[in-house]
């Protein structure tokens, strides 16, 4: 099923493909002993490396290698044995050598897959081209001065997986579910923490529009997109400008472009026209990179559970439906989450108040699931309550919100609040002969046929209760005190 | 395999090195005849042959995952012509 997009002259269909920088998550830089750590002051993770001090060499870090390999992996992606080091030559303040080693012809990772989880609750199949290796450049500061820009050097050579998709998107939703699924997979692999407003995860993204069943349209490359409602914007802001160039009888020009966070336009970066020639070759400082089988096969070996086997799980195991199994994994800690309350007890009740409530609940203080004010044992301890009938499933909303707000079990709310659910028919009997005799011309109605009062008695009473009634008993004994 | 000046005067760009117009023909002619005596190795047949990477049957070098370095901001801004607040300082750089 293709999307169109319909322009003043017909349809026009969209082809997007996505890069996405993700950082790696290491203690040392991919060619440097270095810290990586984010957030220190100016240049103190500075090697002489780093810095292209002449005479200096690098050297690899085998941790780095091992990360990007065991995302390829995760990605189901063919493993390269025999890759190599490029140079890619350009002149930049942040770039000291004066080129990025990366890798151009011969990657570690070739070609892979990423299924898309659409909100909808289908799934589509991305192809990933390929992962290479790369050091990241320095960050250069431009708003500290009026006429100087100043350079800092600690995220040189802090290594970089440049992952490269198939042009095989067609909506910015396919975008948005291809960025949200890959981050998700690199945090369960533990490889990249996917934060995109610290720049540890950046996305390119290709985009060109096309007559449906036509050849391919001419495409622009925005740069350094750093959130997934980015993506989404920069695209079908792209798509806009692309169409209306088109329809005005222009033609659109390949070419670099930026993504402007006020104005939420892309804009040209005339001045990288001329940057495109980046002269690869085979760093000479350093030999190709030989990997053995057996080692990538230690690696596969521990390999966690993935998103979309844990969400075929959740749907075989617990009856979920895709939709909310796809929800409940997106993210390892809320997966684990919900495996903590789900365990012996009814997984359906588990969902539902996971995703329900305390989603909500989280999502209004803006708190992820590390941060949640009720933990998985304390839900489940609230479930229990509501399955043996201590409590209402009315009562354990109340019960909950106080939860959020104290962080207590729900046994302990229930006790000091006195909130335990009445089922000593006896009390419900009075209270319930006490509404009847309160209001006899409601239940001579009642008794004339107006059976919509049923549901006013049962308020009542629940009212006369405070709430603690456990409703079933009140609806049989209602039912047959109103018969008598 | 000859460069025309138009060539020269591009790679003079790209690597950011000054070339007066009056020397691009005679470097024209230089990097021609450097380009010339490399080619000589064409005439080698090479089908099927992988590329040498070192002469002695090295691998590469791999270091373990540790932080060892860095730590030295003085000596890395030590040469640089302008620096501020533990920052290099170079002429506005903005897109």
């Amino acid at each position: 099923m293709t999307k169109l997009i319909q322009g003043e002259t017909g349809d026009w269909e969209v082809v997007i493909g996505l890069e996405v920088h993700a950082q790696i998550i290491s203690n040392a830089k991919l060619f440097s002993g270095a810290s990586t750590l984010f957030g220190s002051e100016p240049n103190t993770q500075v090697s002489f490396v780093d810095a292209a001090f002449p005479g200096m060499l690098p050297v690899i870090n085998e941790v780095c290698v091992e990360q990007a390999v065991r995302t390829g992996l995760g990605l189901k992606a063919q493993i390269n044995l025999y890759s190599v080091f490029d140079r890619k030559n350009y002149f930049y303040a942040d770039l000291p050598s004066g080129y990025q080693i990366s890798q151009f012809q011969q990657p570690v990772v070739g070609k892979g897959e990423i299924v898309l989880d659409m909100p909808d609750g289908s799934s589509r199949t991305v192809g990933v081209t390929r992962l290479h290796l790369e050091m990241d450049a320095g960050k250069s500061v431009h708003d500290l001065h009026p006429s100087r820009t100043y350079v800092d050097l600690n995220r040189s050579g802090v290594a970089l997986m440049e992952i490269v998709s198939e042009p095989d998107m067609r909506t910015s939703e396919e975008a948005a579910a291809y960025v949200r699924k890959l981050r998700a997979i690199l945090r369960y692999l533990g490889t990249c923490d996917g934060n995109m407003e610290e720049g540890s995860m950046r996305c390119d993204v290709n985009v060109s529009v096309r007559r449906p069943g036509g050849p391919l349209g001419t495409r622009t490359e925005t740069k350094n997109v750093n959130s997934i409602r980015y993506v989404q914007m920069a695209i079908d802001y792209e798509v806009q400008r692309q169409i209306e160039v088109l329809e005005g009888g222009g033609s659109i020009v390949q070419e670099t472009r930026l993504w402007d966070t006020t104005k939420f336009v892309t804009r040209s970066m005339r001045s990288k026209e001329e940057a495109h020639d980046y002269r690869y070759f085979p760093d000479p400082d350093l030999l190709p990179l030989e990997l053995e089988q057996s080692w990538v096969d230690a690696i596969k070996a521990t390999l966690p559970e993935l998103p979309d086997d844990k969400k075929a799980r959740f749907i075989a195991d617990y009856k979920l439906s895709a939709y909310d199994a796809g929800v409940l994994v997106a993210e390892r800690a809320s997966a684990d989450f919900y495996e903590t309350v789900a365990k012996g007890r009814d997984p359906k009740l588990a969902a539902n108040w996971t995703m329900g409530e305390l989603f909500g609940a989280l999502n209004k203080q803006g708190k992820g699931i590390e941060q949640s004010p009720v933990s998985a044992e304390n839900l489940g301890g609230l479930i229990d309550l509501i399955s043996d009938n201590t409590i209402s499933g009315r009562i354990a909303k109340d019960v909950f919100a106080e939860m959020v707000e104290t962080g207590k079990p729900a046994a302990l709310i229930v006790e000091e609040k006195g909130l335990r659910q009445v089922t000593d028919t006896g009390a419900i009997d009075t209270a319930i002969e006490g509404v009847l005799a309160a209001n006899p011309d409601k239940v001579a109605e009642f008794k004339g046929g107006k059976e919509k009062l049923f549901g006013f008695f049962v308020g009542q009473v629940m009212k006369q209760t405070q709430g603690k009634a456990n409703p079933a008993l009140v609806n049989e004994i209602l039912t047959r005190k109103l018969k008598d | 395999m000859s460069l025309d000046k138009a060539t020269v005067a591009k790679i003079a760009h790209l690597a950011r090195i000054k070339v007066p117009e009056a020397d691009q023909e005679h470097l024209a002619g230089e990097l021609s005849n450097i380009l010339n005596f490399v080619e000589q190795l064409n005439e080698v047949d090479t089908v099927g042959v992988q590329p040498m990477t070192s002469v002695a049957p090295h691998k590469l070098r791999r270091r373990p995952d540790a932080v060892t370095d860095g730590g030295v901001r003085d000596a890395v801004l030590s040469n640089a012509p302008e620096t501020a607040e533990g920052f290099f300082v170079v002429p506005k750089v903005v897109e």
